[in-house]
């Protein structure tokens, strides 16, 4: 298979092809951050987490009207004002929705799955009732298009450029918030102990809320970056949920560094393979990959040390 | 039968209402004689049993309305209850109002052969017009052959299929790919193609049939590959295309993964405006364009045969009562068109056999013109194909396609292609 390509074509292969990965890999943080935070530190199975993104995407895909009819010449910074619009809304919605649903359920973890599924069906008819069932798409601004070249046949997409960023950011938002800060610390005695966190003083009812909260918010950033890949509809969601439970199971949940190296891993994988064999074939190879490994290490790459 | 075809069938909104609300009074004076329900004696017309009274007929319609189909299907929804108004406006089929039962397929084949069996056993409906994705019209035949109704099947598909049953009004994959080919080989002397598409049967069975007709040209294909449905990233595959370098890029990526396709392909600096390499399509309709935005596609070319921006007195009335009902930003695609032909078609088989039996109307069918079709001039096959006309468009940055070539002639159905199987 590289007798086809000459040394040179080979270099640039694999730099393009490892840029590729690095944006997949950008891709799979952003979906499986959010999930990871409220999988791994609450043991709430979020079914419903596709429908988050989704909202942050429809919240950018609003702006980009509002922006486009009464403030065209600021449409360059619209995406901004978006990303954080969709963090605040989807952020609301988890909160409303960690109050009135998942808080009764917490002693019954299997149930909770079953509980966001309804959700996320419930979701997905609201935004078709809203939206309407056909895929809505935002215009991306001039300055996002097109590609800086780098020798002649590498070139790296902007919009890449711009979610690989964006990833990088969250993640590190995401690591100061829970290692650095004192609701990090919060949450963390909560996930070691929620007894004994109650005992001494921690407020575990409000700290719940937040890490569903923030979790929720992440996935609506999340969504707001993909309008730049992809075109949002109602059921969109459902496109994205399996491959973040992959990422997350397979980093083992709980561990936000397991996620980040197991999004690494997958993304470079399908990205190699898939130039040397057919797109379908390297998601299948990746996945019997994942499940090979998933059965010798259950726990995933990186397992939290619990007392339980 | 063209004599029968009344002149002006598809009228503004204004008008419609206007014969709408008069249909019922006077609707006789304006018909041709032979059209009066008195003429046509139930017990005549109806020996089998279907959903006919004396005043009306019911028909089926059967899409997806939710699940992941919703999205294309609902153009076709609405295009077959406009033609269904418009035909009632203007005296209904054999005298009779056309009354409709909507059954929702869900995005689900064994939901769709299920309602099938609804509508032909439990209503007795005179025909269906139905079903978008192959898997749904593959779970329904048997159900269809089975109970002997019509389906008026609207989308282009992969061919190899022919049943007595269906009556398929969109074009089969040689009258797109075969023309399609022949007119970027003829025009912009292209010499290597990358096939791509998304993975499943339609793709795989078009790029089959393309491959077989570039190698006979003795032209070249440099790659060809499929991505699961749904999937966002191209990036590899962008890569590829950019060191192959192929004249065209033959593209026939479905849904929403089209979106993420030429988003990509636009930030990879890949500009379809200067034609290097030259982008082809024959899965972007101007629904799906809503979603990719015109100015990602601005540039590509899409082979099939109706485009909203013909420019023909029966399009321009069909559009313009389409948007009078659904709505100003209302877009027409391809299959919306040849959804709307449904109605017409079964109506003009009903008035030459003078009769709902099924099996008079799949007699009566092959050899049925239509010549107010919005696409213009169509002709049953006996093979129960349409024979059409195959157009090329070209992408605009207003997300409308230019008609820039249309065949001549009308194109034959071929649904068993000799030599590209």
């Amino acid at each position: 298979m590289f007798a086809d390509y000459s040394w040179g074509e080979l270099l640039s292969i694999f730099a393009m092809q490892g840029f590729a990965g690095l944006i997949l890999f950008s891709v799979f943080v952003l979906m499986a951050l959010g999930l990871a935070i409220i999988f791994g530190q609450m043991g709430v199975i979020n079914m419903a987490h596709g429908e988050f993104m989704i909202l942050g995407a429809y919240v950018t895909y609003l702006v980009s009207r509002l922006f486009e009819s009464y403030a065209p010449a600021l449409f360059g910074i619209y995406f901004f004002i978006a990303m954080a619009l969709a963090f605040v809304v989807a952020g609301a919605l988890g909160m409303l929705v960690e109050w009135a649903l998942i808080r009764r359920l917490y002693k019954r973890p299997l149930d909770t799955l079953l509980a966001t599924w309804g959700l996320s069906l419930i979701l997905q008819q609201l935004f078709r009732t809203v939206f309407g069932a056909r895929e809505v798409g935002v215009t991306i601004p001039q300055w996002m298009m097109g590609s800086l070249p780098l020798t002649d046949t590498i070139e790296v997409p902007i919009n890449g450029l711009f979610v690989m960023a964006l990833a990088m950011g969250i993640s590190a938002a995401i690591y100061v918030l829970m290692f650095r800060s004192r609701w990090g610390l919060q949450v963390r005695a909560v996930v070691a102990n929620r007894t004994m966190a109650d005992a001494v003083g921690i407020n575990t009812e409000r700290t719940d809320r937040l890490t569903f909260g923030i979790g929720c918010g992440v996935a609506g950033v999340a969504g707001a970056a993909f309008t730049m890949i992809g075109s949002t509809g109602p059921t969109s969601g459902q496109l994205y949920i399996v491959d973040t439970f992959l990422v997350v199971v397979f980093g083992g949940a709980g561990s936000l560094i397991g996620t980040i190296a197991s999004a690494f891993s997958i993304s470079q994988a399908q990205s190699i393979l898939e130039f040397f064999l057919s797109g379908s074939m390297a998601k299948v190879l990746t996945l019997l990959a994942v499940v090979g490994i998933l059965m010798v290490r259950p726990q995933g790459l990186f397992a939290l040390k619990l007392r339980k | 039968m063209t004599e029968k075809t009344p002149k002006a069938p598809f009228t503004g909104p204004s008008r419609r209402a206007f014969l709408a609300a008069s249909a019922g009074l006077s609707a006789s004076l304006f018909l041709p004689k032979g059209l009066r329900a008195q003429d046509f004696p139930t017990a005549a017309v109806n020996t089998t049993g279907l959903a006919v009274t004396d005043s009306d007929v019911t028909v089926g319609i059967l899409h997806s309305v939710t699940g992941t189909m919703a999205i294309s299907e609902t153009g076709s929804v609405q295009a077959e209850k406009l033609a269904i108004e418009q035909i009632n406006a203007q005296g209904g089929v054999l005298g009779r109002k056309i009354k409709f039962v909507q059954e929702d397929g869900a995005s689900d084949w064994p939901t769709f052969a299920e309602k099938a069996r609804k509508l032909l056993v439990d209503d007795k409906v005179a025909s269906v017009m139905g079903c978008w994705t192959s898997a749904s019209r593959k779970a329904v035949l048997p159900v269809f052959e089975q109970y002997n109704g019509m389906l008026y099947y609207p989308t282009f598909y992969e061919g190899l299929e022919e049943s007595p049953n269906v009556i398929y009004t969109g074009q089969e994959a040689t009258q797109q790919i075969i023309a399609g080919i022949d007119w970027v080989t003829q025009n912009k002397g292209a010499k290597t193609f990358y096939l791509l598409g998304s993975d499943y049967i339609w793709p795989r069975t078009s790029n089959k049939i393309a491959r077989k007709h570039i190698e006979k040209l003795g032209l070249e294909v440099v790659g060809e590959e499929y991505y699961p449905l749904g999937h966002t990233q191209f990036n590899s595959v962008i890569n590829k295309m950019k060191l192959k370098k192929p004249d065209v890029i033959y593209a026939i990526v479905v849904g929403g993964s089209n979106v993420a396709f030429y988003k990509q392909l636009k930030a990879a600096g890949i500009d379809m405006t200067k034609e290097k390499p030259l982008l082809l399509t024959i899965s972007v309709t101007e629904d799906e364009i809503r979603g990719i935005g015109g100015e990602n596609i601005d540039g590509a070319y899409a082979c099939m045969k109706y485009f909203q921006s013909l420019d023909n007195p029966n399009n321009i009335e069909f559009v313009k009562a389409f948007k009078a009902a659904y709505g100003e930003d209302m877009v027409i695609g391809d299959v919306t068109q040849a959804a709307y032909l449904g109605p017409w078609l079964w109506k003009a088989a009903v008035e030459k056999a003078g009769s709902f039996d099924i099996d008079k109307i799949k007699e009566a069918s092959p050899g049925i013109e239509l010549t107010t079709a919005p696409e213009g001039y169509v002709k049953v096959h006996e093979n129960h194909h349409l024979w059409s006309k195959t157009r090329v468009g070209h992408a605009q940055a207003d997300g409308q396609y230019k008609v820039v070539f249309e065949t001549a002639d009308l194109v034959e159905p071929d649904p068993f292609p000799e030599g590209y199987q």
